[in-house]
C-alpha cells in the first residue's frame, strides 16, 4: 500500500481519516453536520444491503443452523431430533471418520508445502527477466484455472492409471506398483500432484512480490561478498515473508476443502464415492457421503463445524507466528 | 511496462553479464521442462480424444498414429438422450448470470466499503473479511435445507443467489482495493457538482474501475464453468445438468464403454475456459497478483 499515497497531496497525507470528520473546506454547522452524517450512514446501508441480505439469509443464518444441526438428528424428512453430543461420539468412534481425517491431514501436510516449494522455485527461476518470461509465467498459471474442472480430473485418473505414462515411467526405475488411481495407499500421491500441478497461482503471487524487493539491497550484499544461499536466506525470504504468509494461509485453507478431485478421480464404477479402499476419502468426501448419500445431515453438520474449528485453529496459529517470521516494511499498513 | 524494462536492464547490466550465455541456456531449459511438465496432460487430452478408445491409456505415443474424429462424432449422439449442446446451454446461462450478479452486487459493496463514511462500515468490513476464510462446507448442509424448504432444489436459483447478493468476499474485496485507490479529490469535485452517491459510483468509481471488473468477470466466468460441487448437490433433472455434471453422468453410464468419447468431452468441456485464459491471461495474472500483494 505504501506506493498508493502518491497522488494524495502531502499536507495531509498524514492522517487520511481525520479529514472527512472535519468536514470537507469549511466548518459545517453542527445541524448541517448531523444531517451530512445521516445521510452517508443511509447511503451506506443501501449500497451495503445486498452484501447485508446475502450475509444474514446465506452465511450467519445457516452457520446459526448448523451449530444446531450439528448436535441433533436430522435426516430432512423428519423434523430435527435433539441428541446432545452423540453425532460428536459417532463420529470419534467410527474408523471411517478417524481415516478421513488422517487421509486430509496427510493430503494437506504434504500437498501444501510442495506446491508451495514448487511456486517458489519457479517464481525465482522466472524472476530472472529473460525472453520469454511473460509467456512462461501465462502457461504455467494456466494449470490453476482447469485444475478444478471434471475434465482435468478425468485425465488425471487415466494419466495414474496402470499401463499409463507414470505407471510406465515408474518401472523403467524399477518401481512396479500399478497405477497409482487403483491403489487406495498411493491414489491420494495423484491428488498431490494434482495441486502441485497448480502451482501456478501462488507463482504469480510469489513472482509480485519478488519484483518488489529493491535491487540495491542484493547489490549492497554482493559487494559484502554474500553468496547465492545468504542472499536467498537473507534478503530474499524475509522481503517476500508477508506474500509467502499470505500464501501458506490460502493453500492451506484451500487443502483442507479439497472435494470434486477426489470425488472424481477416485469415483468409480463399484459405486465407491472417494477411491478403492476409500484411498480417496478426504474429509469433505466423508461430509458429502454422510450428508447427502446417507441424509444424515446433523452429523454432516457436527463435522462441518469440526472441519471450520479445524481451519479456525490453523488460520491462528499462522497468523500468531507470523511475527516471529513475516517481516512488514515500515511504515506498510 | 517501464519497471520491468528497467528490472530488465539493471539484472543484465551486474553479475549476470560474465556468464550470460550458459546462464540463460540454463534458464530456458528449466523453464522448458516445467512447461513439459504443465503441457503433458494438455496434449494427452488433445492427442487422446483423436485416438480409438481401446489405444489412449495404453501408448505413449502423445499424438495419434492414424487420427479418428469417431470419438466427436459419438458426442452428437448426445448423452444419455439429452444433448451435449444442452448442457452447455446451462452452464452458459449460469456463467454469465453469475457475472452480472456479481459485478452488480460486489460493486456496490465495494463502493460502500471503499468511498462512504457509515456507522458500523469497519464491523461489517471485519465480518466481510471473516466471510472470505469461511470453508464453503460449513454452509453447504444449511444452505441445502434453506432451498429445499423454499422448494428451489432442481432450479438454478440457489446456484445464483448468492452472487446476486455479494457473497463472494473475494471480489469485493479485489474491488474494495481497487477503488481504495481511486483519489478523494474525484468525489469531492462531483459533490460540488451536485452529484450524489449513485452517480459518483455510477459515472466515476464504476468506469475507473474497469481492470477490477474484468477480473472478476473472469474469475467468476470460469469458477462458475468450473463449478461441481454446486450443481452435483442442488440439480438432480439431466436436463438442467451443466456441463460438468454431464461429463461426470457420461463417466458413470458410458466412461467404460466409449472411453474415446468421454476424453473428446472433456475437451471440448475445457474450451471455453482456456479460451477465455488465452483473451484475458494478462488481467487474471495481474488480478491474481494484487489479491496477494495487498493482503
Amino acid at each position: 500500500m505504501g506506493t498508493t499515497v502518491t497522488h494524495a497531496p502531502a499536507m495531509e497525507g498524514l492522517s487520511q481519516d481525520s479529514e472527512p470528520r472535519h468536514g470537507p473546506v469549511k466548518p459545517e454547522r453542527p445541524a448541517a453536520l448531523k444531517r451530512r452524517r445521516r445521510r452517508e450512514n443511509l447511503a451506506g446501508y443501501l449500497f451495503m444491503s445486498p452484501w447485508i441480505a446475502g450475509f444474514l439469509l446465506l452465511t450467519a443464518g445457516p452457520m446459526i443452523a448448523s451449530l444446531y444441526y450439528a448436535f441433533t438428528d436430522y435426516n430432512l424428512f423428519d423434523a430435527p431430533k435433539w441428541i446432545g453430543l452423540d453425532n460428536f461420539s459417532e463420529m470419534f468412534g467410527d474408523p471411517r471418520w478417524r481415516h478421513s481425517v488422517q487421509v486430509t491431514l496427510w493430503y494437506v501436510a504434504v500437498g501444501t508445502p510442495l506446491k508451495l516449494i514448487a511456486a517458489l522455485g519457479v517464481a525465482l527461476l522466472l524472476a530472472q527477466s529473460r525472453r520469454g518470461q511473460a509467456f512462461y509465467r501465462a502457461a504455467f498459471y494456466a494449470p490453476s484455472l482447469i485444475g478444478a474442472s471434471v475434465s482435468v480430473a478425468i485425465v488425471w485418473k487415466a494419466i495414474f492409471s496402470d499401463d499409463a505414462i507414470v505407471d510406465r515411467t515408474q518401472k523403467l526405475f524399477g518401481i512396479d506398483v500399478g497405477g497409482w488411481t487403483g491403489d487406495p495407499d498411493m491414489i491420494i500421491y495423484s491428488l498431490v500432484a494434482l495441486t502441485v500441478w497448480q502451482f501456478g497461482a501462488p507463482m504469480v503471487i510469489f513472482l509480485a512480490g519478488l519484483k518488489q524487493v529493491p535491487r540495491e539491497l542484493y547489490e549492497a550484499a554482493e559487494v559484502d561478498g554474500a553468496g547465492k544461499l545468504r542472499r536467498f536466506w537473507n534478503i530474499t525470504l524475509p522481503m517476500i515473508s508477508p506474500v509467502l504468509f499470505f500464501n501458506v494461509l490460502l493453500e492451506t485453507i484451500h487443502s483442507f476443502q479439497i472435494f470434486s478431485s477426489a470425488y472424481i478421480v477416485g469415483g468409480g464404477a463399484g459405486g465407491n464415492a472417494c477411491g478403492p479402499a476409500d484411498g480417496s476419502m478426504v474429509y469433505t468426501c466423508y461430509l458429502y457421503v454422510q450428508g447427502f448419500e446417507n441424509s444424515r445431515m446433523g452429523l454432516a453438520s457436527a463435522m462441518a463445524w469440526l472441519l471450520l474449528i479445524a481451519v479456525a485453529l490453523v488460520t491462528a496459529v499462522l497468523f500468531w507466528s507470523q511475527k516471529r517470521w513475516v517481516h512488514y516494511e515500515e511504515g506498510a499498513r | 511496462m517501464s519497471a520491468q524494462a528497467t528490472t530488465d536492464v539493471k539484472s543484465s547490466g551486474s553479475g549476470a553479464l560474465r556468464h550470460k550465455l550458459p546462464g540463460s541456456l540454463a534458464w530456458h531449459l528449466g523453464s522448458l521442462l516445467v512447461l513439459a511438465v504443465i503441457l503433458y496432460p494438455v496434449v494427452w487430452v488433445v492427442g487422446g480424444s483423436f485416438k480409438k478408445s481401446e489405444d489412449i491409456v495404453g501408448s505413449l505415443d502423445l499424438l495419434p498414429s492414424d487420427p479418428v474424429v469417431a470419438n466427436y462424432k459419438s458426442l452428437a449422439d448426445g448423452i444419455a438422450d439429452i444433448s451435449v449442446s444442452t448442457f452447455f446451454y446451462n452452464s452458459l446461462f449460469l456463467a454469465v448470470g453469475s457475472v452480472i450478479g456479481i459485478l452488480v452486487s460486489c460493486s456496490l459493496t465495494a463502493y460502500a466499503f471503499s468511498r462512504i463514511r457509515f456507522a458500523g462500515r469497519n464491523l461489517l468490513f471485519t465480518l466481510m473479511i471473516g466471510t472470505l476464510l469461511l470453508p464453503y462446507h460449513v454452509l453447504l448442509i444449511p444452505q441445502y435445507v434453506l432451498f429445499r424448504n423454499m422448494e428451489l432444489i432442481n432450479t438454478y436459483t440457489p446456484l445464483l443467489l448468492g452472487k446476486y447478493l455479494a457473497t463472494e468476499a473475494f471480489f469485493v474485496f479485489l474491488m474494495v482495493q481497487f477503488m481504495r485507490n481511486m483519489p478523494k479529490e474525484l468525489d469531492e469535485a462531483a459533490r460540488l457538482d451536485g452529484c450524489g452517491h449513485f452517480r459518483i459510483y455510477w459515472s466515476i468509481v464504476l468506469p475507473l474501475s474497469r481492470p477490477a471488473l474484468i477480473t472478476s468477470a473472469i474469475f467468476t466466468f470460469i469458477n462458475s464453468w468450473n463449478d461441481f460441487m454446486g450443481p452435483l448437490i442442488y440439480l438432480n433433472e439431466p436436463d438442467k445438468y451443466t456441463v460438468s455434471l454431464g461429463l461426470k453422468m457420461f463417466v458413470d453410464q458410458e466412461g467404460l464403454a466409449n472411453y474415446g468419447g468421454m476424453i473428446a468431452m472433456s475437451l471440448v468441456a475445457l474450451l471455453p475456459v482456456l479460451a477465455f485464459f488465452l483473451a484475458f491471461q494478462r488481467y487474471l495474472i495481474d488480478g491474481m497478483a494484487t489479491s496477494g500483494l495487498k493482503g
